[in-house]
């Protein structure tokens, strides 16, 4: 196990990048803490899969450095690292069975054979394949080929970390809910350094400890499941994180309050400092508005009902708005009026939130 | 019970099809065996002789030295062919420039005609005025393909992988280029060697297309034909003499027209055969590893 830092890590395709364009990893500067279980999350194409591949050394980044418990590894090929990691889709070897699938990093870093039999047996135990041992592993369903695929990385008991990316697109839904609790009491079992890469975030929310956000090539936020909804520092997380995402409407700041339109909101802390900012931008989770019969005025455009709350969407000074109104609260089909929770109200400038402070 | 509307012209559209299989496949094959079982001295005059010709074909000597000669020759190239084909596949460029270079080298051979092939190693390998045989001579090595058995053999196995070997490199190089990166990364991080990359990795998922690459070099070489004619004639002696040679010589060469088509027969029943043999080999044990 090993605390990963990546340092100032930039990394473009191209040979000779020089325009910040021609980057895919935008400077990323990160600490991976030993034994946590991290998700790395963001959209198709922003990058983590770029990431996830310099920090197990298949890849080596344009610039910057990768230190595993203050070394540099940047040079180091995978085997050097020690790393483990888990693929897209379960990569097997065709020819052997599992016992020898999962045996084989071990045999070829030359482990005796009687601790390879007692490790193989282990994970074959915490993965639930001892039953299978001598089946080619050819025949498995995709669950088990990927079991296998991570039993490999497992039964190393000197990995770095195991790092997993987009493990379970090819896996069934029912087994997919299966399969994630699995891991997460792996991860407590084995206490080995998870890194898991996924643009769900549901997957996201539920395997780790602490996620991190990424979009265009930039770590945007690091945090728990709760800081990411709660407060999210930059607007994609508030947008990415959620379903629906969070409401983003421009704003001006008047008397240290936002303004939206005409409507000034009222909020538990003052942003004077930002009086006459441009790019202002006011945030709010649908969970976080409430009806109020004394609150501002919203007109109805659709309204969607998804079992246990419905979501209204509505407009409010010519912008849209989704509300979450729960199951069982009557929605007025017209002059809906709502309120903000005034806590819950973030805003940002040019993307990244700002502080407030105490109100005047 | 709902009545059922036949409708028969879909017959007519088939038609087309029909014709052309019978006038190119059907009518000359029942020819052949209409000969294999009479025997005619002109004039449309015929006898019936039953399993005479086949009889008379399978006991002779010469059908057994031809024969063998055959699947020596079709198992020398195979042997030879498939590895070299892979290997040359494993070496080829994966991007830039170099791919279609090499993609178009590799196609040249297949683009030449095969009596022209021949020609060519004809011209090429003549120890008095051929490049290859005055060079391979000039080393001090006896080497002439018109009085040598062992030289015209390895002429004509030299011709046949010099003009085929791309097909096997072709398929497979497109075989390699379909294993997804993930297979080789996670094989890097599991610390496999090269070999094991190949053993584990590359040889089970390029099964399919060697699979038919075996096939299609197999069936082809085992009815080479036009090569080994203009090389060598099929000799010296009958040493060069593959069963198409063998064939053409009994039936347009001495006008045995009865027992030509039986060993026709023959023939074709034996590549039937053996390619049977072969894809169920080899799917029998895709098979037992799905």
């Amino acid at each position: 196990m090993a605390e990963i830092t990546l340092k100032e890590i930039r990394h473009s395709y191209q040979s000779n990048a020089t325009a910040p364009g021609d980057f895919v990893i935008r400077g990323v500067d990160i600490t991976w803490r030993e034994g946590g279980a991290y998700a790395l999350l963001g959209p198709s194409g922003c990058g983590k899969t770029t990431l996830l591949n310099i920090i197990s050394g298949l890849l080596r980044p344009t610039e910057g450095a990768v230190l595993f418990n203050g070394i540099d590894v940047t040079a180091q090929d995978p085997v050097t690292r020690d790393i483990a990691q888990i693929f897209q889709f379960p990569v097997i070897y065709d020819t052997m069975s599992v016992y020898g699938n999962l045996a084989f990093p071990l045999v070829n870093r030359g482990v005796a054979r009687e601790e390879v039999d007692r490790r193989v047996k282990e994970v074959a135990g915490m993965l639930d394949l001892s039953e299978m041992l001598d089946q080619r592993a050819v025949g498995l369903t995709a669950d088990n080929k990927q079991k296998i695929s991570l039993g490999r990385g497992l039964v190393r008991s000197d990995v770095n970390v195991i790092m997993f990316d987009e493990p379970l697109t090819v896996i069934d839904p029912h087994l997919k809910w299966k399969l994630r609790s699995e891991l997460k009491r792996l991860h407590q079992r084995v206490g080995f350094t998870m890194i898991y890469v996924t643009h769900d975030q549901t997957e996201a929310l539920t395997f780790a400890d602490e996620v991190v956000v990424m979009h265009d090539g930039d770590v945007v936020q690091v945090g728990t499941p709760k800081d990411l909804f709660d407060r999210p520092e930059h607007t994609f997380v508030g947008h990415f994180i959620g379903s629906p995402g969070m409401n983003l409407m421009p704003c001006q700041i008047v008397d240290g309050k936002p303004v939206v339109g005409r409507s000034v909101i009222p909020v538990n802390r003052s942003f004077a400092d930002h009086e006459k900012c441009s790019g202002l931008v006011l945030g709010i989770r649908p969970e976080c508005i409430q009806l109020d019969p004394e609150g501002f005025q919203v007109s109805i455009t659709r309204i969607d009902d998804v079992g246990h709350y419905c979501i209204v969407r509505a407009e409010f000074e010519d912008q849209a708005l989704q509300i979450f109104v729960k199951e069982g609260e009557r929605i007025p089909s017209e002059n809906l009026r709502i309120r903000f929770d005034r806590s819950s109200i973030q805003i940002y400038k040019d993307g990244w939130i700002v502080d407030g402070g105490t109100p005047r | 019970m709902i009545d059922r509307v036949s409708n028969q012209k879909a017959w007519f559209m088939v038609l087309p099809v029909i014709l052309l299989v019978a006038f190119n496949a059907i009518i000359p094959l029942m020819t052949v065996v209409n000969y294999s079982v009479q025997e005619t001295f002109g004039n449309n005059v015929f006898f019936w002789e039953g399993m005479k010709w086949f009889e008379e074909v399978l006991r002779s000597e010469r059908f057994h030295a031809s024969l063998g000669r055959q699947v020596l020759f079709s198992f020398t190239i195979l042997i030879i062919e498939v590895p070299l084909g892979i290997l040359v596949a494993l070496n080829m460029p994966r991007q830039g420039i170099g791919v279609s270079i090499c993609l178009v080298l590799m196609a040249l051979p297949l683009l030449i005609p095969w009596n022209v092939v021949g020609a060519m190693w004809n011209i090429f390998a003549l120890p008095d005025i051929g490049l290859l045989g005055r060079a391979i001579n000039g080393m001090g090595v006896e080497y002439n393909f018109t009085q040598n058995p062992v030289s015209a053999w390895l002429t004509v196995v030299a011709m046949d992988v010099w003009h085929w070997t791309s097909l096997v490199v072709l398929l497979s190089y497109a075989g390699l280029c379909a294993i997804p990166d993930p297979y080789y990364q996670a094989a890097k991080i599991d610390g496999a060697g090269r070999w094991q990359i190949f053993r584990h990795i590359e040889l089970p998922k390029l099964k399919r297309v060697l699979t038919i690459a075996i096939l299609l070099r197999f069936m082809d070489s085992f009815m080479i034909y036009t090569e080994p004619f203009v090389l060598t004639g099929g000799g010296p002696g009958n040493t060069t003499t593959f069963l198409s040679i063998d064939l053409v010589k009994i039936a347009l060469g001495q006008f045995d027209l009865g027992p030509a088509a039986a060993m026709s027969l023959i023939y074709f029943l034996i590549v039937l055969l053996l390619c049977w043999v072969f894809y169920t080999l080899m799917m029998r044990s895709e098979s037992n590893a799905s």
